[in-house]
């Protein structure tokens, strides 16, 4: 069953065509991967996706596992994370000046209540509510493995451990699908196989599917089961990473076209 | 390294010379045609251009150099810090102190330094208020002070036209400055960043001209006289005791926004708008409706400034547009930027040093502005987070799941 169903999405930027009737589908517990050269739409179909555009063209359907199936185009980014897709970005960012503990316990905002009278007031049910979301929140740093870094500004972090945080910070909005803009972006070997492993693990242990951008290769293809490839808007490969490995298309994309063939 | 400096400093000193050389050493007296010339002055000018430059370039390089090595005063100073955060005693000690030396204040005092007192209070409660606007929610709002006009004029007014005492006109005040403060918000959400700061800057400056302008209700230019001071009634109070009586209600305002904006911080909506300021778009994705979340900013910024303002007239008793304009505005900015964004009690201590300050330096108040000027560049370039920087809570965890995890606060 497909938990994301996106049919002929396009953006155009006045007369740019960024995304052009972009095809794509997750299915329920499954890892996707998007790739392509710079510049062929993948954040931008991620900010349609998310909300931070609205698409000009086409259909973002959502079909959460415990919900009902609905139409999410040009719905507002906070709205679309409250009905459970939570995104990573490509260069980071997180909320710098607040600690490590904080930034997840933000994450945790659209599932929970308290207003102006319960912060001023701060009767039994907030105070409950803040004990429960402080515990949820350590529990999150633990089973990502940043616990050790609980009270620490979030821009004092190491790089690596700064996108595990997103991760973590987007874990915490309880999504059905998380959307990774280039996690392994700027992370050496050894953190990039931690990160395999990090992402694996949620897909086990919290029955997320993920969509993910990604430049590093052997990243994508130990990964996903499914890839899409996107050059300049248009979706121009689809299949198993064995499939799109051999596919010439592909080939051709990432490498040009050989002058004497 | 250290010749490079005294060269440099030297130049500096030439070049200063060169440029002051007009209005400093020559002096053309055209009534008897003749021309002074002050050498000394340009020997005071080579010389102290030389020294100040030198300092100057020392106190860079230090700060480059690092941060690690503290001076003796920074680090008592933090060390002082972190004790009375830490240990609960002295914290409650120096609460109790504070406490005694507030309800004592009045007693102890003359008039002047209560009225003085009493301003300077007004301002901590507008600083606190913009601190939710710019330091917790990062709106950039330069029209805060329209807010607190509103709340003045809506006591005057109300007074006049009604007879409506000063305890009514308290929370009415606040009410009609936090319905201003939603209007005003509904344009400025689509904005962001500089644009912002300029629809606020123009906001401001319409309500106090559109005060200005409209004669016929405002009394114009020339303001509003003979407000009621705050009275008790069946006692009756003279001058002195209605400035210790204003005291008591500005403190009780004052600890009030405190106590609201300590409780703010850490909760949902406080984090919430700190996240706001620190990345929007981020925010946005992590589920948070900025939308909603900067209408709350500007409103509750909107009622102190509103209730600030209804004491002001009637501590005043006379208001007009001049007492409302960009500068004031601009003070209560100033406020919140020495103070520290987002951080309460540097934003108290901020207020009382800027409003008092150049109370007790009367004496030197032709010089007042340049100090300031020269203390706000050497803040921004030396100490650019404020005086007392925030600091975000701590929590401890018992590494035990099953055991009770425990939140304090730092």
């Amino acid at each position: 069953m497909a938990v994301l169903e996106v049919n002929d999405l396009t953006m155009d930027f006045g007369g740019l065509r960024a995304v052009d009737r972009v095809n794509l589908e997750v299915n329920d517990g499954e890892i996707v991967a998007l790739i392509g050269p710079n510049g062929a739409g993948k954040t931008t179909f991620f900010n349609c996706v998310t909300g931070v555009y609205k698409p000009t063209g086409g259909q973002v359907k959502i079909a959460p596992p415990n919900g009902s199936p609905e139409e999410i185009q040009g719905v507002q980014p906070h709205k679309i994370t409250h009905k459970g897709l939570a995104r990573t970005f490509q260069n980071i960012r997180l909320f710098q000046n607040m600690t490590v503990l904080e930034n997840v316990m933000i994450g945790r905002h659209s599932r929970l209540h308290s207003g102006i009278g319960g912060a001023i007031f701060r009767g039994k049910k907030t105070r409950e509510e803040e004990k429960q979301l402080i515990f949820d929140s350590y529990q999150i740093l633990k089973k990502i493995g940043l616990e050790k870094w609980v009270n620490e500004q979030a821009k004092n972090l190491p790089y690596g451990e700064q996108r595990r945080l997103e991760i973590a910070r987007a874990l915490a909005t309880d999504p059905f699908l998380l959307l990774l803009d280039e996690p392994a972006a700027g992370m050496n070997p050894h953190e990039t196989t931690s990160l395999v492993d990090l992402i694996l693990k949620l897909r086990e242990e919290e029955g997320v599917s993920v969509l993910l951008i990604e430049h590093d290769m052997s990243l994508v293809m130990i990964l996903s089961e499914r890839i899409y490839v996107m050059d300049y808007g248009k979706r121009i490969a689809a299949g198993t990473p064995a499939q799109v490995k051999k596919d010439p298309v592909v080939i051709k994309a990432y490498l040009g076209e050989d002058i004497d063939a | 390294m250290l010749k490079d400096k005294l060269m440099r400093s030297f130049f500096v000193s030439l070049w200063f010379a060169v440029l002051t050389f007009p209005i400093m050493v020559v002096r053309v007296n055209t009534i008897e045609d003749t021309v002074t010339w002050r050498w000394g002055n340009l020997i005071m000018v080579l010389f102290g251009s030389f020294v100040l430059s030198f300092l100057w370039s020392i106190a860079l390089e230090r700060k480059s150099t690092g941060s690690k090595k503290q001076t003796i005063v920074s680090k008592t100073f933090n060390n002082l810090r972190a004790t009375v955060s830490d240990n609960r005693n002295i914290k409650l000690a120096l609460v109790a102190i504070i406490l005694l030396f507030v309800v004592i204040f009045p007693f102890i005092t003359s008039f002047y330094q209560m009225s003085i007192m009493n301003t300077a209070l007004m301002y901590v409660m507008l600083g606190l208020g913009l601190n939710i606007v710019i330091g917790l929610g990062g709106i950039l709002h330069l029209g805060y002070i329209a807010f607190f006009l509103v709340g003045s004029y809506s006591y005057a007014l109300l007074n006049i036209h009604f007879g409506l005492n000063f305890w009514l006109a308290l929370p009415i005040g606040g009410f009609l400055a936090l319905i201003l403060g939603i209007l005003i918000a509904v344009p400025v959400l689509r904005l962001r960043g500089d644009y912002l700061a300029i629809v606020t800057l123009a906001f401001g400056e319409i309500t106090r001209i559109v005060v200005e302008n409209w004669s016929s209700l405002t009394g114009g230019p020339s303001g509003i006289r003979s407000i009621p001071r705050p009275a008790i009634p069946g006692l009756d109070l003279n001058l002195t005791d209605t400035a210790k009586l204003v005291y008591f209600i500005m403190i009780v305002l004052a600890a009030l926004t405190i106590f609201i904006t300590i409780r703010l911080k850490d909760s949902r909506i406080g984090r919430a708008l700190i996240a706001m300021r620190e990345d929007e778009i981020a925010c946005q994705s992590m589920g948070i409706n900025t939308t909603r979340m900067k209408v709350i900013a500007f409103a509750l910024g909107s009622v102190f400034a509103g209730v600030a303002g209804v004491v002001f007239a009637a501590n005043t008793t006379f208001i007009n547009p001049a007492s409302f304009t960009i500068w004031e505005s601009v003070m209560v900015l100033l406020i919140v930027v020495l103070g520290g964004m987002g951080s309460i009690p540097g934003v108290v201590v901020a207020a009382l040093v800027i409003k008092l300050l150049p109370e007790y330096l009367r004496a030197f108040s032709q010089y007042r502005m340049l100090v300031f000027g020269a203390v706000l560049i050497i803040m921004m370039i030396f100490k650019p987070d404020g005086l007392l920087p925030e600091k975000r809570k701590h929590y401890s965890f018992t590494d035990d799941d099953k055991a009770e995890m425990k939140a304090e606060g730092k």
